[in-house]
């Protein structure tokens, strides 16, 4: 196992510098000259070259490349060029609130859609399937924003069960939950979608393999059968789902956090955006690059636990 | 055994199939409830955008101060915005931008993304394992955030915003494309096409496109929904279309920064929102369902 | 005369397994194949399945790139060729395949099957493509009205016969069969057999015959070379060689195919082991770990070609 380990994570370091590569070729070789899009079009010549020495565009690209990448494996994110703070600073102060919703809602996404999945397989074709299936297609197709938005308009502003704006403390733990529950259902609900579909179709294509027919035939009671031998093998595509899901994820909880006012990398990420703050722009996406390649790395990982076959 | 004997004729052919497989998906396909739902969802749409110059009671743009934020009913069926534009007239015409930039996004992804993943998956060998890898990174960047960062620094307009979301759908529909080629180059028609002295070109093209074109296509109509969805969302973090042309994720930042005053603004474009991606998913749906084998023998 | 001669055909595969450290192997398909074929004449290849008769007559053809060796078809170095000269020698040779299923591209009709390649290589076009089509269709015993219809519509010996249309449509002077009839119900495999017979005698058309079927060989070729793992063990006119084979492997091939004589029935002969992986053929004669007869030298070092006559085999007890 430990061979396995660290194997994969041989293999995650190509798979970095191929992220980082990715990175800088859409920031650098998009056309338009990035020191213009932060000045503005009426920059002097002047201001424009001192930008350019300020961010290193005026070297080679092939030595800006290394250096980036240089910096980037080495942990140095680069600094804000609207606060001057270093970036991974500013990240570190509210990734605990991306965490808390992120993790919050693939457990939402999980312990709703994996039950749901199953039942829905067992009940092929019957009322529970049907629902399950136009329920799961419904949640796929709302944009979080628009989800947000409405249980924010029923439960917040209508009802006032939950606060509008989700401004969380860190220290006070009640307060942390409560304030958290509506973005994580919001984020959760779509999840839960996707692994419901899954876990679904993976249980279906698992309980009409030959091998179940055989323990069945063997005698074994129907529920042993589910739960034993489908499960565990059904269980193999839903983490590759929930592990590629992360991605859309990341990109969900930038909206969630907007329509709730919640502190975290997407509204840093907005802020950035607004304030043309170039260098922080590539430093989170450095970041999220990070954060894939251990999820990717962690999926990898969770496979060879399920299946045995991976390890060899 | 006689060498001289003729060949005995042929009777009518037997042991085949006597539906064929385009006809047998037809019909699954419509009588799948979940497609026809989908049809009247998306014709709902398409019908809005095409005739929105005649459908719409008011114009799109002009503001009215006088009737701002009035609530639905009487001269304006689903209210007014903040410059007291129709609420109606905007979502007809913010119609055409979905459709627009969702079809011509997916439209190339699916030309470039096809292509790549088409040839990657004939020639084989390193250089299939190289591309893969390439489109492998592009596929675990979160699409939402490469297509933020992409508009943010070409700035927002509609070539950009298809350029954005293009980019974010090339790499699923390199693997879509790649998936069947793979098989394909085993079969035995291929290789009587290059014995009989095809170009690769022509054996890429003409015999094998269109045995993967269906599969292509179905997702094309999944990855559309997931287009307008992200259209959608970068108009409501405000990297879409620019103002004042009506976009439903823009009306939907509009209605949000007004959402304790008139909660209406933001309900009616998230609803049209959701008609469409619903739409568009459960065509995709029912079409999955019509042409994939593993279902189909049941 | 001879149109068609190959020497010391080479092809191996190489397979990279296993992580971090890679272990390659390399499989010798065809190891060193020499044989030529004469103009009208039927050339059988038979052995085992894995032997590597399939990679032979994909390898001449260049389906597969050889990997060494020498391919002559009329004076032309096939494995030289390049543009227009590669494509006329696919005009020359052509490939009936072993399962009609997969040999016919689903999402074109019977016609756009068979006068694509005219097209491609200029023999006809237009009205006089879907002419010559129908001929072809009639001369394989199917209906010309069949044109538009789609492969999935016929049963597999028909569609045997569409393939074996298609591969006419450019006039070949050698066709390869690689297990024509294999894939197919024993009644309908004599007809397609009767077919390709009459297509020989009547455009005097060379064949190479890959089949693991004994009588299907001795009934349909005039010499036949028998290949064990990667190389060919024995060759020579059809009747002798598989009626009193030389080589100790075709014996053994030969006593394992029935044979429809009641009167000849006696004890089947065992085959001692499996047949070895080509990735790892034994030391010497790669027989001689089932060999029966087989003698000290024979681990040691492959046995030299020795010629019979009109017949040869690699064997040292020959």
């Amino acid at each position: 196992m430990i061979g396995f380990i660290l194997r994969r994570l041989i293999a995650a370091i190509p798979t970095l510098i191929a992220v980082l590569t990715v990175v800088f070729l859409i920031v650098r070789v998009i056309p338009g000259d990035p020191a213009l899009v932060i000045l503005g079009d009426q920059a002097t010549p002047e201001a424009i070259a001192a930008l350019h020495t300020r961010l290193g565009l005026d070297r080679p690209l092939w030595e800006q490349y290394f250096a980036f990448l240089g910096r980037s494996l080495s942990g140095d994110f680069g600094t804000s060029l609207v606060t001057n703070r270093a970036i991974v600073s500013e990240v570190a102060a509210v990734l605990p609130h991306t965490l808390d919703l992120t993790g919050a809602s693939m457990v939402i996404g999980v312990v709703i859609g994996v039950p749901l999945g199953i039942w829905a397989a067992l009940h092929r074709n019957r009322a529970i399937d049907i629902a399950a299936r136009l329920l799961s297609l419904v949640g796929l197709s709302f944009p979080v924003f628009v989800s947000g938005v409405f249980l924010l308009l029923a439960f917040a502003l209508h009802w006032k069960v939950f606060p509008v704006i989700g401004n969380a403390r860190l220290d006070d733990f009640p307060d942390r939950i409560h304030k958290l529950i509506l973005p994580a259902i919001t984020l959760g609900l779509v999840m839960s979608a996707y692994v419901t579909r899954v876990t679904r179709s993976a249980m279906l294509g698992v309980l009409a393999e030959d091998f179940i027919r055989t323990a069945r035939a063997k005698g074994i009671p129907w529920r042993r059968v589910v739960w034993k031998h489908g499960l565990r093998n059904a269980l193999i595509p839903v983490v590759t789902v929930v592990g590629l899901y992360v991605g859309i994820l990341i990109g969900n909880s930038v909206l969630t956090e907007i329509v709730f006012n919640r502190p975290g990398l997407g509204k840093i990420i907005v802020g950035a955006l607004n304030q043309r703050d170039y260098t922080m722009l590539q430093g989170l996406m450095v970041i999220y690059c990070f954060l894939i390649v251990v999820v990717n790395l962690i999926t990898d990982l969770t496979y060879g636990l399920i299946d045995p076959r991976v390890k060899a | 055994m006689s060498a001289t004997a003729t060949p005995a004729p042929v009777p009518a052919p037997a042991a085949a199939p006597q539906v064929s497989p385009l006809r047998r998906a037809v019909q699954r396909f419509l009588s799948n409830p979940t497609t026809g739902i989908g049809i009247v969802l998306c014709a709902l749409v398409v019908i809005g955008a095409v005739f929105a110059p005649y459908l719409s009671p008011h114009d799109p743009i002009d503001q009215n101060i006088i009737d701002r934020l009035a609530p639905p009913g009487g001269d304006f069926p689903l209210g007014t915005d903040a410059y007291g534009r129709d609420v109606l007239s905007r979502i007809l015409w913010g119609a055409r931008v979905s459709l627009i930039v969702s079809l011509s996004a997916i439209a190339a992804a699916i030309m470039i993304g096809g292509t790549i993943g088409m040839i990657s998956g004939y020639i084989g060998g390193r250089f299939d394992l190289i591309t893969m890898q390439v489109m492998d990174v592009l596929l675990s960047f979160p699409s939402l955030i490469l297509g933020l960062i992409v508009v943010a620094l070409l700035g927002p307009d509609l070539v950009n915003l298809v350029v954005a979301i293009a980019l974010t759908a090339i790499a699923p529909f390199a693997r879509i494309a790649r998936a069947p080629v793979l098989a394909l180059k085993e079969r035995a028609f291929v290789e009587a096409g290059r014995a009989l002295g095809f170009s690769h070109i022509r054996v890429l093209f003409v015999h094998i496109l269109p045995n993967i074109l269906s599969e292509v296509l179905v997702m094309g109509s999944l990855w559309m929904a997931t287009a307008v969805r992200t259209e959608a969302s970068l108009s409501f973090i405000g990297l879409g279309v620019k103002p004042p042309t009506p976009t439903w994720g823009g009306m939907m930042r509009d209605g949000f920064e007004n959402i304790l005053d008139a909660p209406w603004l933001s309900i009616w474009p998230g609803l049209a929102i959701l008609v469409l991606v619903l739409g568009l998913n459960m065509i995709g749906d029912g079409l999955r369902d019509a042409t994939d084998p593993k279902l189909r023998g049941e | 005369m001879t149109i068609l001669t190959v020497e010391n055909l080479v092809k191996h595969f190489t397979v990279t397994k296993g992580f971090p450290r890679p272990v390659t192997t390399t499989v010798r398909a065809v190891d060193g194949v020499s044989f030529s074929v004469g103009e009208g004449e039927a050339f059988g290849i038979v052995g085992e399945s894995g032997c590597g008769k399939s990679t032979v007559a994909r390898a001449f053809l260049r389906l597969v790139e050889p990997d060494d060796g020498t391919i002559n078809y009329r004076g032309e170095d096939v494995r030289a060729a390049r543009g227009a000269t590669l494509t006329m020698l696919r005009r020359r040779m052509q490939i009936v395949f072993q399962d009609p299923y997969s040999s016919l591209n689903p999402r074109r009709t019977v016609g756009q099957a068979i006068i694509e390649p005219m097209r491609v290589h200029g023999i006809a076009t237009g009205r006089a493509a879907r002419d010559k089509a129908a001929a072809l269709m009639e001369e394989v015993g199917l209906p010309a009205a069949a044109l538009d219809r789609y492969p999935h519509e016929f049963s597999g010996g028909q569609r045997q016969r569409i393939g074996i249309a298609r591969a006419l449509a450019v006039e070949p002077e050698l066709i390869v069969a690689d297990e024509p009839v294999s894939a197919l119900d024993v009644s309908v495999q004599a007809q397609v057999l009767l077919l390709l017979k009459n297509l020989q005698r009547r455009r005097n058309l060379a064949f190479v015959f890959v089949s693991h079927d004994l009588g299907v060989v001795r009934w349909f070729c005039d010499r036949v070379a028998v290949m064990y793992l990667g190389r060919i063990v024995e060759e020579g006119p059809v009747a002798p060689v598989l009626a009193e084979p030389l080589h100790p492997y075709a014996r053994v091939l030969r006593d394992a195919s029935p044979v429809p004589d009641p009167s000849l029935r006696g004890a089947l002969p065992r085959i001692a082991g499996e047949i070895p992986s080509a990735a790892n053929p034994p030391s010497g004669c790669h027989f001689h770990p089932r060999c029966p007869v087989a003698q000290p030298e024979c681990s040691v070092s492959y046995p030299e070609w020795r010629d019979r006559g009109a017949r040869g085999a690699a064997c040292v007890l020959v």
